[in-house]
């Protein structure tokens, strides 16, 4: 299960980022959010998961897909890059990765996924408004304050202008 | 209790401030008016001075005292390098002082006069205070290099009042060459000074003379090519008193510095500032007679000098020419005598004889001068040969200038006879081949005045284009003034008063110079008679007859050429050019170069911020992973 | 059948799909492929949180509301993105990184 889950992230992830076409990136995009709820639904991480779906895969990738209608021709094939950038980057990135995946392999981590039990939603709205340790109040109304700077931000940023 | 006598100085100065700031806010006559005030008061106050000082200190033990009227410390480097600004009161200042305020009364009574609506008058009297002000200090200084500053205020006030009317472009030139030599010539005089003062490690002219001091009882042992350092520091301070003095070979500048006004050079390059060498050298007399070298070097110089001149002064046809070989001449003359005077008593005759002729010769040139001002007022030219038979309409003039002349001549009992014969005695005791020279210069002497003489005021008449008048009485009271004391200075007993090591001595006339040089003088004289009181053939013969050398000397034997060749051939094409071209190509090239370099690589570099998002993200994220890898593996 | 996974099945998988990430970041021209290529990057950290959470410390949920309000930022971030995007698309009617260079030397 966890393989599928893994493939369909890899290769649709890959696919995105060399997609010539926008919408089609997006979509793949879309599919990759979907399998990682996927996998927060495997590790019986239910509600994340469900925020996962509602807000990412709902709500961002529409915007994104709102925002490409307003902003290209949806039909026209995207300009790749050119070698010149291609090589180079590809280059750090595998690097990068390379350096990162060895480094993992060389330590001994000690777990692996065992039967483990669901959390409740009872549980974590208890910590979301719990103010003494392990309790996420704080974190929660800084949050919200952030979201309502962004939603003004957003609107003045995107409101047209007088002039 | 002399400490009054700052005020001898510092009034010509505030003058200097005043005329030269506010002077154009009042009338011109004004400024005459104020500067002659303030200039008679320092005359008055010199003259009490010097009523003090002789007659009321007086001796002690038979010696006049050296006293420090005045002294501060303006600037301290170390606790041994210290120069103080002061006021010396000496025998010589005491004399120096009289000399240079009567004969600056005298002028600035006289320009009133001569330079009446003249446009620049208030500059005139602002560049004459600020001149008098500082030869004032320089024959008051108590250390060399306050003597130093003054002499470069000296010559900075000469540039000034030369290039008067700085509208002919000869003045400018002269006074750019008066100051440009004056200059090279104090190049020797500070290298002087700083050998002087590093080797005896003071600069104060009364630790530097007394007997005690540095100087004399412990000269230092370093030598240089042969000659002890303290030779070579004597002589080079001797370099730059020549230059002021205009000896020989630094003498081109006197000439035509006669392009400033007469009263101009009446006082500075006749009475006052010329005498500066002479003046150094005797302050210094001390140090120069323990190293004969360097009075062999003052004398030889001085006799060199004042046959040169005369021989010159004698085929020149502008007055001023004529006077200024005069003053070189006679000034090689007080150079002559400090060279071969020797110290104490009857030895110093010399330097008695020296400073005598300085005193009496400020009056008869101070007054030749301006009777050649009143002359040329008159007629509007400067050559004798467009004068003639002017006795008849000036004679106030004409009699004044047949005193001075007598005076030059030295003919008794007018004062250069006096001063003239002391210094031929001193130079008979000791080197009969300078004594030569210095006897056929008086006769030569004798020659061109009264050749000068009777070829503006007898001659032939010439025709005026307007009747020359006498000048006026502004102009006519400082001549009578001066031929007062052309007439009777000699009578001052000098040797009771100035003296090498301040001892009175007694001196009697000695016949057996005296008769000669009455002679030789009278001799002069009726040459000068037979040749010159009608136009006569003769001199056109003798000219014809010594035909090189005669147009040698009237050429001025060619030094101002030779001057003009090594400047304008050597130094600018093949040291000028050269250094010029390094400054502009490697110099500054390099400068460029550099800026170019520091261009160029900014160039280059500047493609980093070039504003792509993606090109610095990937510099960020290539530079995490480097040091990731860094740090992982290659740290130590 | 999802037990007995390692930790570092995870871990490997959340590196690749961070890589592929940067990778398009750099690469892709248009700016909203550039966001994908970001909340891709996002996406991955999330995984490891939840990993890490559940593997190692099944008690606790710290890794779970870390990533909640991973969600919660990246949502903000995204939208005022595109509407940066927007406002530059009204100006040069483009919205090719490449154009964008006005801040440089």
């Amino acid at each position: 299960m966890f393989l599928l889950f893994s493939a369909v992230i890899v290769i649709f992830s890959i696919l995105t980022v060399t997609s010539r076409r926008i919408l089609r990136a997006a979509t793949f995009l879309l599919f990759v959010l979907v399998s990682t709820a996927g996998l927060y639904f495997l590790l019986k991480y239910n509600f994340l998961a469900a925020i996962q779906l509602i807000v990412y895969a709902g709500g961002i990738v529409v915007l994104i897909i709102f925002s490409i209608l307003l902003t290209s021709h949806i039909a026209e094939k995207l300009p790749t890059a050119g070698l010149m950038k291609k090589w180079p980057s590809a280059l750090v990135a595998l690097i990068g990765a390379a350096l990162c995946i060895t480094v993992i392999l060389q330590y001994n981590f000690p777990g692996s996924l065992g039967d483990t039990s669901l959390v409740s939603v009872t549980e974590i709205g208890n910590s979301l408004i719990n103010y003494e340790k392990y309790g996420y109040a704080l974190p929660f109304e800084v949050i919200s304050v952030l979201l309502l700077a962004a939603m003004i931000g957003a609107i003045v940023l995107a409101k047209k202008r007088k002039d | 209790m002399f400490t009054y006598t700052i005020w001898i100085l510092l009034i010509p100065f505030f003058l200097f401030i005043l005329i030269g700031f506010w002077g154009n806010k009042f009338k011109p006559v004004v400024s005459g008016i104020v500067g002659s005030a303030g200039l008679f008061t320092s005359w008055i106050l010199s003259i009490y001075t010097a009523y003090k000082y002789f007659f009321v200190v007086g001796k002690v033990d038979d010696v006049y005292q050296q006293i420090i009227g005045y002294n501060t410390l303006w600037l301290q480097f170390t606790d041994t390098l210290q120069i103080h600004m002061g006021v010396l009161i000496d025998p010589i200042s005491v004399m120096m002082l009289i000399v240079v305020t009567t004969v600056s009364l005298m002028a600035h009574i006289y320009s009133t006069g001569y330079l009446k609506g003249e446009k620049g008058f208030m500059r005139f009297y602002a560049s004459l205070s600020l001149f008098t002000f500082a030869m004032l200090g320089l024959v008051v200084a108590t250390n060399i290099f306050q003597m130093y500053i003054f002499w470069e205020l000296v010559g900075v006030s000469s540039y000034l009042l030369i290039g008067f009317y700085y509208e002919r472009p000869s003045a400018v030139a002269a006074s750019k060459k008066a100051f440009i030599v004056t200059r090279f010539a104090d190049l020797g005089f500070l290298i002087g000074i700083l050998l002087l003062s590093y080797y005896t490690g003071t600069f104060d002219f009364l630790a530097l003379t007394s007997p005690a001091g540095p100087a004399i009882a412990t000269p230092p042992a370093a030598t240089f090519m042969g000659m002890s350092v303290l030779t070579w520091a004597l002589i080079l301070i001797f370099m730059g008193g020549a230059g002021k003095s205009a000896m020989f070979p630094l003498h081109i500048w006197l000439p035509d510095a006669m392009e400033g006004p007469t009263p101009v050079s009446a006082l500075i390059h006749a009475a006052t500032m010329v005498v500066a060498g002479v003046y150094l050298v005797a302050r210094l007399f001390p140090v120069y007679v323990t190293e004969p070298v360097a009075l062999q070097v003052v004398a030889w110089v001085g006799a060199f000098s004042s046959l040169f001149a005369a021989v010159i002064a004698c085929t020149q046809y502008d007055i001023k020419r004529v006077l200024a070989y005069s003053t070189m001449s006679q000034i090689g003359y007080m150079m002559c005598a400090l060279g071969v005077s020797g110290m104490g008593g009857h030895e110093g005759l010399g330097y008695m004889a020296s400073m005598f002729h300085l005193f009496t010769h400020a009056f008869f040139k101070a007054l030749l001068f301006l009777c050649a001002g009143a002359i040329i007022h008159a007629v509007h030219s400067n050559y004798m040969y467009e004068m003639g038979g002017l006795r008849k309409f000036l004679p106030i003039t004409h009699l004044t200038f047949l005193i001075a002349c007598l005076a030059i001549a030295g003919i008794p009992p007018f004062a250069g006879f006096f001063s003239k014969d002391e210094i031929l005695v001193a130079a008979y005791h000791h080197d009969t081949a300078l004594f030569a020279i210095e006897y056929i210069v008086a006769g030569l002497t004798a020659f061109y005045m009264f050749r000068l003489y009777f070829g503006i005021f007898w001659g032939k008449k010439q025709d005026y284009h307007h009747t020359p008048h006498e000048a006026p009485l502004s102009m006519t009271i400082p001549l009578m003034f001066l031929a007062l004391g052309a007439m009777f200075a000699g009578f001052v007993p000098f040797s009771h008063l100035v003296t090498s090591d301040r001892a009175m001595f007694e001196i009697e006339t000695e016949w057996i110079v005296a008769i000669p040089s009455i002679a030789i003088a009278v001799i002069g004289i009726a040459v000068a008679y037979v040749m010159y009181l009608k136009p006569t053939e003769i001199p056109k013969k003798i000219a014809h007859a010594l035909q090189g050398f005669y147009t040698a000397a009237y050429n001025k034997f060619y030094i101002d050429q030779v001057y003009l060749f090594i400047t304008k051939k050597i130094i600018f094409n093949h040291i000028s050019r050269p250094i010029a071209w390094f400054d502009r190509h490697i110099v500054d090239g390099s400068m460029n170069g550099l800026s170019y370099v520091t261009n160029q690589a900014s160039d280059r570099i500047k493609g980093f911020q070039s504003g792509q998002l993606q090109q610095y993200a990937m510099v960020f994220v290539s530079g995490a992973v480097a040091l990731a890898l860094v740090f992982i593996y290659l740290w130590t | 059948m999802f037990e007995g996974v390692p930790l570092t099945w995870f871990l490997v998988l959340s590196t690749i799909m961070f890589f592929i990430g940067v990778y398009g970041f750099l690469v892709r021209k248009n700016l909203i492929t550039m966001l994908m290529s970001i909340e891709l990057i996002l996406n991955s950290v999330c995984i490891n949180f939840v990993a890490f959470n559940k593997i190692l410390f099944p008690d606790h949920m710290e890794g779970m509301f870390f990533t909640i309000f991973i969600i919660a930022v990246a949502a903000a971030e995204a939208s005022v993105a595109i509407a940066i995007i927007i406002n530059i698309y009204r100006r040069i009617v483009n919205i090719d990184v490449e154009k964008m260079n006005e801040m440089k030397y």
